[in-house]
């Protein structure tokens, strides 16, 4: 969670989308409504972040930026030109896929080089570059981008040769080396394990830094959309919930829905709303240790686990929500299976959001326009 | 539009197979099929009753299904533990084994059956079996044949297998045979059915090996046809015959088609590459130490090596052997009177220059299938986006899909009764020898779709849309993403396709003019005339047949590079 002021202010946008429909035909008569209604922009040399759990739609919404998806209604931009019946190789858009899509029989550079020969060879009619790329410049960029990713010297390397991770680099030079106006990347790291995953985060994010690059980054993972993005945007059923900075989001989710999705545990009732209940909200009080005067309830502890040097205990608690099983920190390691003990709550680690049985109609859509 | 020119070059590569396939396929067929049903301008179904009271018609329907069913179910039976063999375990002489038992499939169905005949004839190696003629030197022949179809096609998805699915098996306390028969097996049946109902639609169409193994006692209605238009010269029957053909192979095709799509799913769930096949080992050493034949390899193994070496080899060596002896001793007498018209003239050219016609049209033939099937496959692989197109590409699939079931005979007889005034222009294309590589073409589209599509239809498709959105209009993508990785594929089909017009028999054998035979026709034309001389000059140019088959297909082979198995 790195703290990011909001870049995007109205008229810097580069990407506008507004109220965009994507429609799946699945043969049968029903059409799938994948994206539905969804505005956004995404200003100069800022990072999107489209959070969602899968099937949310935030790939079809991706797709559809790119030109790949075929839009039902609503309107891409970019500075202000629609890009309707542009085609996905004149829109100046790269793409980044989950699995690479390295061109298996060219040589790493081979397919790093692929979009500079393109640019080069369309006639300079390409939004970016332009103009044909010599063989000395071709190779200089293939070169630094390399070493942009940590693969310098890989250049020759036949891309079968290559582990998981280095493939993501390889396919994250190629998509940036034409210099596109926005890239999409489609949960890079998605396929990769847990250690790769964080460090190459941390990595892309300081390369489309280095490169002031306008992204747009898909991922189900809010670890990872925190670490890459200067906002996010979250997504649920095809519609736009809430679109914030990380530190914003977290702090006021806006909706049930997207506080739980983000890891909210609990939600109880409270004066304003309901109150979320953080993923560390609850803390098992020790023998002897004063509980918070946010409030104390009795449970009994189910099971214990110890990961990243805290113990966490879920216990049964007999909550403000009756019954409820939810999971406590236990900094002194005082649950034990079977016991009872008494769990309280850390008010800095909640947050409140609308109840929308009390305020019908309010929440999700209104809350989803939050952006700066 | 911007995207106008696009639209023509696609309209193009529809337009162009169509056309060809209307003229050449969809027109005689017709043709063929009216010619059965009207006369002289009104419908008349009485050709058929006539046909179907004719206790010889349905003698020869039962004999084509009988001989089908056997050929296929054999050819399974021996092909499955093949595959197992050659393509699932490693062992040193497998890469030579797998060359042998490709060998046949490409073989020209005359050599086979040249092959089989100087095998079983009386006074020949295995004459005291008493085979020559009989219905099983036929079943044995279809065997030879497809054996491959099944061992290459299940090998295929068996290598690329997760083995993992076994393993899980056995760990949960499953004997070998078990996990074979409750997990491998299943896994294997859409590569089964689909090897299956091919090889049915091969023996029921087969046309040269029965021709020259069944003599005047057995045929199938391919021969039937050929043998009312040439020797009976009635039309009308032959017309008939050809409409029931086309019910059968139609009947067999749906069949294959369902099976196909079915193992087209199951190998997406296989690996893409061949998974890490394990050590032959022949025996099963159980815990205790002691050996046994059961749960190890010996039997697969036992059943490959005598099929390899009794069913494949011994027919081979023995055309080898038998061209090179004349009057009980070894000699080229019969490869030197290649040069020769035979005796007592029995051919109108030399065999030689026989062979130069064989050469000239199967390049012209092979040319043009790798054209029209390239587009062929090129268009059906295409997956649009709109509900549309996608409904246009699924019936240009079934559409282009049609003559893979064409009888060869269809086509050669349907050329002969249409082509006269081709499209109403007085040319009689017949006598311009024109038409020979032609119906070769149309008989080897099938097999370069089915070597390309596979290929093309396995490129994922956001490998395509990388390119797009890296700047590449559609037609750098098809030129830098499909054409590299369907070269290898395109090098395989066009072996495929000059192999199997250079050995191709069922049409040539309408067309081909007296005075310009190809290879097969003049072998064929050796066998039936008497005379020693002329025997052994049909042995020797099997060899010369077969030799240049071989080269032809081990060239292509090598341009396949490492990829094995798959479909033929």
């Amino acid at each position: 969670m790195s703290p990011t002021t909001p870049r995007a202010t109205p008229g810097a946008g580069a990407l506008e989308v507004q109220d965009l429909v994507v429609r799946y035909d699945t043969g049968s008569r029903q059409a799938v409504q994948a994206v539905d209604g969804v505005t956004l922009d995404v200003a100069r040399g800022e990072t999107l972040a489209l959070l969602g759990p899968s099937g949310c739609g935030k790939s079809s919404l991706l797709r559809a930026v790119a030109g790949l998806e075929p839009v039902a209604s609503g309107r891409v931009a970019w500075g202000g030109d629609d890009l309707d019946g542009v085609p996905v190789h004149r829109r100046g858009f790269g793409l980044m896929f989950q699995d690479g899509q390295l061109f298996p029989h060219r040589t790493v550079a081979g397919n790093v080089a692929y979009g500079l020969r393109s640019r080069g060879g369309s006639g300079g009619d390409g939004p970016a570059g332009g103009g044909r790329v010599s063989r000395a410049e071709r190779d200089g960029r293939v070169a630094e981008l390399l070493e942009l990713v940590g693969l310098a010297g890989y250049g020759d390397r036949a891309v079968a040769t290559l582990s998981g991770g280095e493939r993501q680099r390889v396919a994250l030079a190629r998509a940036l080396a034409p210099r596109p106006r926005l890239l999409l990347l489609d949960e890079p790291l998605s396929a990769l394990d847990r250690g790769l995953r964080e460090r190459l985060a941390a990595d892309v994010r300081a390369v489309l830094h280095a490169t002031g690059t306008t992204a747009v980054f898909v991922t189900h993972d809010q670890d990872e959309a925190f670490t890459v993005a200067d906002r996010v945007a979250v997504m649920g059923g095809g519609r736009l919930l809430r679109v914030a900075t990380p530190e914003a989001l977290w702090r006021e989710p806006g909706s049930r829905e997207v506080a739980s999705f983000l890891g909210y545990q609990a939600f109880w009732p409270a004066d304003d709303g309901l109150l979320a209940v953080g993923p560390d909200g609850l803390r098992v009080v020790a023998p002897g240790a004063r509980p918070t005067p946010d409030g104390v309830w009795p449970g009994t502890v189910a099971e214990v686990v110890f990961r990243g040097g805290t113990a966490r205990a879920t216990v049964d608690l007999d909550g403000p929500a009756g019954l409820q099983r939810v999971v406590a920190v236990d900094p002194a390691g005082a649950a034990t299976l079977g016991a009872d003990v008494r769990v309280t709550l850390d008010r800095d680690l909640c947050t409140v959001v609308p109840d929308p049985e009390r305020a019908p109609g309010l929440p999700a859509r209104a809350a989803a326009d939050g952006r700066g | 539009m911007r995207s106008a020119p696009r639209v023509a070059l696609w309209g193009v590569a529809v337009v162009v197979p169509l056309a060809f396939l209307g003229v050449f396929f969809a027109w005689p067929v017709a043709t063929l099929v009216g010619k059965g049903f009207v006369v002289d301008g009104h419908v008349d179904l009485s050709g058929f009753a006539d046909v179907f009271s004719a206790a010889r018609t349905w003698r020869i329907v039962g004999l084509t299904l009988l001989q089908a069913t056997l050929g296929t179910a054999v050819s399974v039976l021996l092909g499955v533990p093949g595959a197992y063999v050659l393509f699932r375990c490693r062992w040193r002489g497998r890469g030579l084994a797998r060359a042998v038992v490709t060998v046949p499939f490409v073989l020209p169905t005359v050599v086979v059956g040249v092959a089989f005949r100087s095998l079983l004839v009386d006074g020949g190696p295995l004459g005291f079996l008493h085979l020559d003629g009989t219905f099983a030197a036929i079943v044995l022949a279809l065997v030879f044949f497809n054996y491959t179809v099944v061992v290459r096609t299940v090998g295929g998805l068996w290598e690329r297998l997760d083995p993992r699915a076994e393993q899980a098996a056995r760990a949960l306390g499953a004997s070998p045979w078990r996990a074979f028969r409750t997990v491998t097996l299943p896994a294997l049946g859409p590569a089964i059915a689909s090897a299956a109902s091919i090889v049915f639609l091969f023996c029921a169409t087969a046309f040269g090996v029965v021709l020259v193994l069944g003599g005047i006692q057995y045929g199938t209605i391919e021969t039937e046809i050929w043998i009312q238009t040439t020797q009976f010269l009635d039309l009308r029957t032959a017309s008939v015959l050809s409409v029931v053909q086309l019910v059968v192979v139609s009947a067999v095709l749906v069949v294959a088609g369902r099976a196909r799509s079915r193992r087209e799913r199951a190998l997406s769930l296989a690996s893409d590459r061949p998974v890490d096949d394990r050590r032959l080992r022949l025996w099963h050493r159980a815990a205790d130490g002691t050996r046994s034949p059961w749960g190890g390899d010996l039997v697969p193994a036992l059943v490959t090596a005598l099929v390899v070496v009794v069913l494949l080899l011994v027919p081979l060596v023995n055309l080898v052997v038998r061209s090179l002896r004349v009057d009980g001793a070894w000699s080229l007498a019969s490869y030197r009177a290649l040069g020769t018209v035979g005796d007592r003239g029995a051919l109108s050219v030399t065999v030689w220059e026989a062979a130069g016609n064989s050469l000239r049209t199967a390049s012209v033939a092979a040319a043009i299938a790798v054209v029209v099937g390239g587009l062929v496959a090129l268009v059906v692989s295409r997956r649009p986006r709109r509900r549309l197109g996608r409904r246009a590409v699924g019936a240009l699939d079934a559409v282009f899909m049609l003559p893979l079931g064409v009888s060869a005979v269809t086509v050669g007889f349907g050329f002969l009764v249409t082509l006269d005034r081709p499209l109403g222009i007085p040319i009689d294309l017949r006598t311009s020898g024109a038409l020979v590589p032609i119906a070769q073409a149309v008989v080897a589209i099938p097999l370069v779709v089915r070597s390309v599509l596979p290929v093309l239809r396995a490129i994922d498709p956001r490998l395509r849309e990388a390119a797009s959105t890296l700047g590449a209009a559609p037609g750098r993508v098809l030129r830098t993403v499909d054409a590299p990785l369907a070269a290898r594929s395109l090098g395989l089909a066009i072996g495929f396709a000059f192999a199997a017009s250079l050995g191709e028999f069922g049409a040539t054998s309408f067309l081909a003019r007296p005075d310009a035979p190809t290879l097969p026709v003049a072998i064929f034309t050796l066998i039936g005339r008497p005379g020693a001389g002329n025997y052994g000059m049909a042995l020797a140019a099997s060899c010369v047949l077969a030799a240049l088959t071989a080269a032809v297909m081990l060239l292509a082979e090598q341009l396949r590079g490492e990829r094995q198995g798959g479909e033929l």
